[in-house]
């Protein structure tokens, strides 16, 4: 794993009633995203998240549709997809890890190749910004593949979309336009405010994605990597 | 209904059996006492269940499945006299199409298209929407109809994760020609990237009858690249920002309604354009070359303007145009906001097909010399220089440069490379330089009809060009001369022979 130091960042979205620059904790990361192998592995072990087995409440009928579609040995280094949030929990749990939370994620993934905060460097934003820009057709790089940044954590770009452990908290609604002036008493105090950047697209596109799914959904380019305490 | 009790309370009745009854069992009415009370409510719940049964099914509407095209494709006109459930299937993809020739774009669509679907449904209809966004997407998506009295305009009721799909319904309750789009954030970006199209409500008792309609959308992309920049290109969020698209187009791609795409008419028919503008920034000053609106719904809705020139489309607004095509010819779609036509692609055609008529258009009458102030002006000009000839090749080009900017810039651009699609290129075109007497032959009588330039079909009009002789001679070897063409001289003699040729 990779250690990650600790700091300040500034959320896309101001959680309501919460200090404007969050301090991240320092924590450990997987430097790679889980993959097929290591998942398949798992449900080998704790045959209750297999296939066969998984209740489903806890994840779509599409979960783990990967191995029905390919060989095992041909995507076996690829990121795990069509994984629900329930059993990615699980499966970080098995290993006495975690899922990252939102915050933790999003300051790891705000570090570019050199640079802890990459967020404010066009030519970083941008290159973010084409992955989001490619259709999914296309087949899934193997984790390996992922660029390493700064804390040599690989690939929090343009590799999949993954998952953290509070990924319903940020709450963008269905209305984005309205995302600025929610009404808090419906969203239980949970909602978001105003964002602060609003030129950061990549960061955007992340909360929206958060929001459309809920902890049963398998998507096909949603992945996820563990996190740790020190 | 208290005859109802009575016979269900018998327990034997059929419904047929009920009717039969009702008067015998009126009869005995006020005879009936019902001897516990519990009895009596069980009966009324179930009388009230078949009565409340009843007025659902009464409101229940004819189920239809929508109709969804392409543009320009428009569905046909709805001719029913009665509401419906209109059935909307639309699927929302991501997918790499063409933004021009050789320039390639991810779009993000409505039904695999930009602008996405048309769907046309009647005033007073409910609509169930059906949204799936395909397992392929990596975003998720929603849908804002402009048609949708709701929240949202049913945005906040169709976010979608991928491989998933929303349904909520609306009832259709203002007539109208309304933008759809999608507003998930980054909303900009969703639009940027072409998620737009079109709903038509139609209006109770239709819209006048015309002989044909169609589907345009105009829209704006922003690139890394610049305008034909070859390869895939990467949405550019500067540029949207500071509202400086490199494409501005109809329905989704530079070229997408020339040459073969271009709208087919015949004289004296009808043609009703629903026009929208997806934006995501620009506002349309939409017209058609040559052509006078004879009538204008403004901004889709109600109020009709007549013989109009051009009309604001704004971005998330449409309007309907409806015309007659009196003579035939090429009419040319523009944004006439000019560069976004000539340099970014906002173009397109309608052909119409047909025979003359001169009264309404003659066509060239007359070229003869003009002396606004009579004979007299030739005494006072008997001094001025007589017209420069030129005496070498490079002065022939210099003086070419002129007559190039003032008569052919325009249309084949500063650059020689023309407009993919609308107008030839001139630099390194194997039209001109194969046969440069050709291209005289085209200046002194314009040119019409199909050709082909280095594999690229044409089939527009070029104009005769006024130009005498000499100026003939000095354009064409300027442009033999400039943007790495092959060189060579075009004299007033090779000029003066074609033109009398002819």
């Amino acid at each position: 794993m990779a250690r990650i130091d600790g700091g300040n960042y500034t959320a896309l979205y101001k959680q309501e009633g919460s200090a404007e620059v969050i301090t991240v904790a320092p924590f450990y990361s997987d430097k790679f995203q889980v993959n097929n192998q290591q998942f398949l592995n798992f449900t080998k072990s704790t045959t209750k998240w297999s296939k066969q087995n998984i209740k489903p409440i806890f994840a779509e009928s599409t979960y783990l549709q990967q191995f029905e579609l390919s060989n095992t040995e041909d995507i076996a280094n690829q990121p795990v997809v069509n994984v629900s949030w329930f059993a990615a929990m699980a499966y970080c749990k098995a290993q006495n890890k975690r899922l990252p939370t939102l915050d933790e994620w999003e300051y790891a993934a705000r570090a570019s190749a050199s640079h802890i905060d990459g967020s404010r460097s066009a030519e970083f934003r941008e290159r973010i910004l084409r992955w989001y820009s490619m259709p999914a057709s296309a087949g899934l790089p193997n984790v390996s593949e992922g660029e390493a940044n700064y804390w040599g954590v690989h690939g929090m770009h343009g590799v999949v979309w993954e998952m953290v452990r509070d990924f319903n908290t940020a709450l963008v609604t269905g209305e984005s336009r309205g995302d600025s002036a929610l009404d808090k008493q419906l969203f239980c105090g949970a909602g978001a405010a105003s964002a602060v950047d609003p030129s950061d697209y990549a960061a955007f596109m992340r909360y929206a994605l958060r929001s459309s799914y809920t902890a049963n959904y398998t998507l096909n380019s949603l992945g996820f990597r563990c996190a740790k305490d020190l | 209904m208290l005859c109802l009790i009575i016979d269900l309370g018998q327990g034997t009745s059929t419904a047929t059996d009920i009717r039969l009854n009702i008067e015998v069992q009126l009869m005995r009415e006020e005879m009936i006492m019902f001897d516990n009370v519990k009895q009596a409510v069980t009966l009324l719940l179930i009388a009230a269940a078949f009565m409340s049964g009843n007025q659902l099914n009464a409101k229940e509407l004819p189920i239809e499945q929508a109709v969804l095209t392409a543009a320009p494709h428009v569905p046909p006109p709805i001719t029913r006299d009665y509401s419906a459930r209109m059935v909307v299937n639309l699927d929302t993809t991501e997918e790499i199409g063409r933004l021009a020739d050789g320039v390639k774009y991810t779009f993000w669509t409505f039904g695999g298209t930009v602008p996405g679907s048309f769907i046309r449904v009647r005033e007073g209809d409910e609509v169930e929407f059906h949204l799936n966004n395909r397992p392929d997407s990596k975003m998720p998506h929603n849908i804002d109809l402009h048609a949708v009295t709701g929240p949202g305009g049913g945005a906040t009721s169709s976010f979608t994760a991928p491989g998933h799909s929303s349904t909520f319904s609306f009832k259709a309750l203002n007539p109208g020609l309304y933008v759809y789009h999608c507003a998930t954030a980054p909303v900009g970006m969703h639009i940027a990237n072409g998620m737009y199209g079109l709903i038509l409500v139609e209006p109770q008792g239709g819209l006048p009858k015309v002989d044909k309609e169609f589907y345009v959308m105009q829209s704006e992309f922003y690139t890394k690249g610049k305008y034909g920049d070859e390869g895939l290109q990467s949405f550019d969020m500067e540029e949207a920002l500071t509202e400086i698209p490199d494409y501005v187009v109809f329905n989704g791609s530079v070229g997408a309604l020339v040459g073969d795409n271009a709208i087919n008419a015949k004289v004296g028919e009808t043609i009703r354009l629903y026009v929208g503008n997806g934006g995501p920034n620009l506002v349309s000053s939409f017209h058609v070359i040559g052509e006078i609106f004879d009538a204008v719904y403004i901004e889709g809705g109600e109020m009709i303007n007549r013989n109009v020139q051009s009309t604001l489309v704004p971005a998330g607004g449409s309007t309907i145009v409806d015309f007659k095509v009196d003579v035939p010819g090429t009419f040319i779609l523009v944004d006439h906001s000019i560069f976004r036509a000539f340099n970014k692609g906002a173009l397109g055609m309608i052909k119409v097909e047909g025979d003359d008529d001169l009264v309404i258009y003659s066509g060239k009458q007359d070229d003869s010399v003009y002396l606004p102030e009579g004979g007299a002006i030739q005494t006072i000009t008997q001094n001025a220089p007589p017209p420069v000839k030129a005496a070498s090749l490079a002065q022939r080009v210099q003086f070419g440069q002129r007559i190039y900017q003032q008569n052919c810039m325009a249309c084949h651009q500063s650059n020689g490379e023309g407009i993919k699609g609308a107008f030839p290129r001139l630099a390194g075109s194997d039209y001109l330089l194969g046969n440069p007497k050709k291209s005289i032959s085209a200046l002194i009588n314009g040119l019409s009809g199909k050709i082909v330039v280095n594999g690229e079909s044409y089939n527009g009009v070029m104009p005769a060009v006024n130009l005498n002789d000499e100026q003939i001679a000095n354009v064409l070897t300027y442009v033999l001369n400039t943007w790495n063409n092959n060189g060579g001289e075009i004299t007033p003699n090779n000029v003066a022979e074609i033109r009398g040729g002819h």
